[in-house]
């Protein structure tokens, strides 16, 4: 019996006349790799803005790990395990990269109001941050500052920094986003690995990737999930073939 | 040969101190050997020290906000006044002893500080500097209208804080010292503060605040406890300045007081920890080198300033990181300074306008060009007293000129 780890229960969300999520349920299980794919415009990353909490939803409720969390802020939310990465990278440029992933583990291991002893030589907290560094390979850029990575090593660093935290969820944004051909087979392969170990809910563009990694697939069009169900199910759905795929056929 | 060899290791192991050990024996060495100084050159060169290290106390603190947590606050000079009204207050009704007087100080700026910045570190950018701005001009009027403790005139203090009942304070080469010893533990802690847990929450949000906050960090407590560490510290620098002088008034709070802090922080730069204190000390040096030369010191004390926030990115520091960095060389601005010399004597013989185009041209070989022009302003000063029209039209010419750079580099894109 897998429990649901993320549940969206009918919430909406409208700018003024525009309803961009329109009494969205969705329920995402313990252990699966749930991709969320639509047409540009969908509502995707509104979506996402609303699971992670930077925007509130105008009804319906959202509940993570069986926690009703919709009226707490981003950061409470990080701290219950739901950690994310972002359409745009967002890295701290001015700290190297292993300080990235540090500030990650310090978030969860013990207070961060210590004013005194520098967090630069504290063991543990370094061992950690190298060991998510480890897990998606790029342990060796380590000391060079985040700003100075390529595009393709930053979204590694993303999905690391996501990794410290100890997440129970890991929202990834269309992490293949601005990646040539070689990162986004690197990323898709690291991503791959972290799916038998992580539940994680992807959102891309990318379709190859999504059918590559997802156990389960829904199609948000126009603030309305369509279809929900196995790649090969949604894949061969009319009503997704209409609405989105249709446009490639 | 012993001996010369002794110095050669000497000179080994200096060089092999850190960068950052070796900067704070050139800061805090030279202050230390000052009173010895004055005993041959008078007695106000400690004065100024003690002003230039109390000031500087302050514009640390100013750093930990502008530097450290992206919140330039515009009314910090508002815990200036609140510390040495604090203790002030206590010593005109006899009780001004340490052990009460500078935990009220360093406590009243605390609570001045949480009360405020509970509203204020809520905002940011511009919203932020109005909001302390207008806290602190409230604190200035506070004070304009406390009649029992002066009022607008201010209260003169009975005498200097005591010491467990005894007067050491009096002496000022004491006083030196202690405001020495205040400035030095102020700099080591702001050092550990920066670098520790709370310091890389801090500064991480002033990097990218979404991505510190998707982590699990909340950006209200840490700016809130860094704004209430910064009023408690500007506290303490109020407590001595008001023992410097032994008196008070709500001048110590105006904005422009305000402005001139936030303007040590920029003048010696915010990127690093020194900043502050080499800012404190060039805007007070400047501020009376200038005011010997001309009682319309401002005159030129503006335009400088302009100069320095148009070009000096990084301020004084800045200039510092980058020579180490390998971006401007040691022996160009050597070169400069010959040119400058040179110019100097070919000034003497008369020939004004060459001289100055030398000065400008070796200059602008030194530093990147845009930044040529500030520097041709400093040395055109240093070089020929120059008179207030005069700098008014050199400083049209550096604006005219920093435009036309501009848009021939944007025309090169």
């Amino acid at each position: 019996m897998t429990k649901a780890v993320l549940r969206l229960n009918g919430i909406e969300k409208a700018f003024a006349a525009l309803k961009v999520t329109d009494c969205l349920s969705l329920d995402v299980l313990e252990g699966e790799t749930h991709a969320i794919i639509g047409p540009n415009g969908a509502g995707k990353t509104t979506l996402i803005h609303q699971i992670s909490g930077v925007l509130a939803p105008d009804a319906g409720r959202i509940h993570f790990d069986g926690r009703d969390v919709t009226d707490l802020p981003v950061s409470a939310r990080a701290h219950l395990g739901l950690a994310r990465t972002f359409q745009i990278t967002q890295v701290l440029a001015s700290f190297t990269t292993l300080e990235n992933v540090a500030l990650a583990v310090q978030a969860s291991a013990g207070s961060s109001f210590r004013f005194w002893r520098p967090a630069e030589v504290e063991t543990p907290l370094n061992a950690a941050a190298m060991a998510a560094l480890a897990t998606v390979g790029i342990a060796a850029r380590a000391p060079i500052r985040a700003g100075a990575l390529s595009h393709g090593e930053k979204r590694l660093l993303e999905i690391a920094i996501a990794l410290a935290q100890a997440p129970k969820l890991l929202l990834l944004d269309e992490p293949m986003a601005g990646a040539g051909a070689q990162e986004t087979h690197r990323l898709v392969q690291t991503l791959g690995e972290l799916k038998r170990r992580y539940t994680i809910v992807l959102v891309e563009h990318d379709m190859q990737a999504v059918f590559a990694l997802a156990d389960r697939v829904s199609v948000l069009v126009e603030g309305r999930i369509i279809a929900t169900g196995t790649p090969q199910a949604v894949r061969t759905n009319a009503a997704v073939r209409a609405a989105y795929l249709g446009h490639a056929a | 040969m012993v001996g010369s060899a002794r110095v050669a290791s000497l000179a080994a192991h200096w060089w092999a101190l850190p960068f950052e050990e070796r900067l704070a024996v050139g800061l805090f060495l030279p202050l230390m050997l000052l009173p010895v100084a004055a005993l041959g050159l008078g007695g106000y060169l400690l004065v100024i020290g003690e002003r230039a290290m109390i000031l500087a106390i302050a514009a640390l603190s100013l750093q930990l906000l502008i530097g450290v947590a992206g919140l330039i606050s515009f009314g910090h000079a508002a815990f200036l006044g609140i510390g040495a009204y604090a203790a002030g207050i206590l010593a005109s009704h006899g009780h001004g002893t340490l052990v009460l007087a500078l935990p009220a100080a360093i406590l009243s700026s605390a609570l001045f500080a949480l009360l405020t910045g509970a509203i204020a570190v809520r905002s940011r950018g511009v919203y932020f500097i109005m909001i302390t701005l207008a806290f602190g001009q409230m604190a200035y009027f506070v004070a304009s209208s406390l009649a029992p403790y002066g009022g607008d005139d201010g209260l003169t203090w009975p005498t200097r804080t005591l010491v467990f009942g005894t007067r050491v304070l009096k002496s000022e080469t004491v006083f030196y010292y202690v405001a020495l010893a205040a400035l030095g533990g102020v700099y080591v802690l702001m050092g550990r503060l920066v670098g520790s847990r709370f310091g890389r929450v801090l500064r991480g949000l002033t990097d990218n605040e979404r991505r510190v906050e998707a982590i699990g960090f909340a950006p209200y407590p840490y700016r809130l406890t860094a704004y209430v560490m910064a009023g408690a510290t500007c506290g303490l620098a109020g407590f001595l300045l008001g023992n410097e002088v032994e008196f008070v008034s709500p001048a110590y709070m105006h904005w422009q007081r305000s402005g001139e802090l936030i303007l040590m922080v920029l003048l010696g730069g915010s990127g690093q920890r020194y900043g502050p204190i080499v800012g404190a000390m060039t805007y007070l040096l400047l501020e009376e080198s200038l005011a010997r030369f001309t009682e319309h010191w401002k005159v030129i004390l503006g335009p400088l300033l302009v100069v320095v926030a148009l070009f000096g990115r990084g301020g004084i520091a800045g200039i510092i990181e980058r020579w180490r960095l390998g971006e401007l060389s040691l022996a160009m601005l050597w070169a400069a300074c010959g040119a400058i010399a040179r110019a100097q004597a070919k000034r003497v013989m008369g020939g004004l306008r060459q001289a100055e185009a030398v000065a400008a041209g070796a200059l602008d070989r030194a530093i990147p060009r845009s930044k040529a022009s500030a520097a041709a302003f400093v040395a055109r000063w240093r070089l020929s007293k120059m008179r207030v029209g005069e700098a008014v039209v050199s400083l049209a010419l550096i604006v005219d000129r920093s435009i036309s750079t501009t848009i021939a580099r944007w025309r090169r894109r």
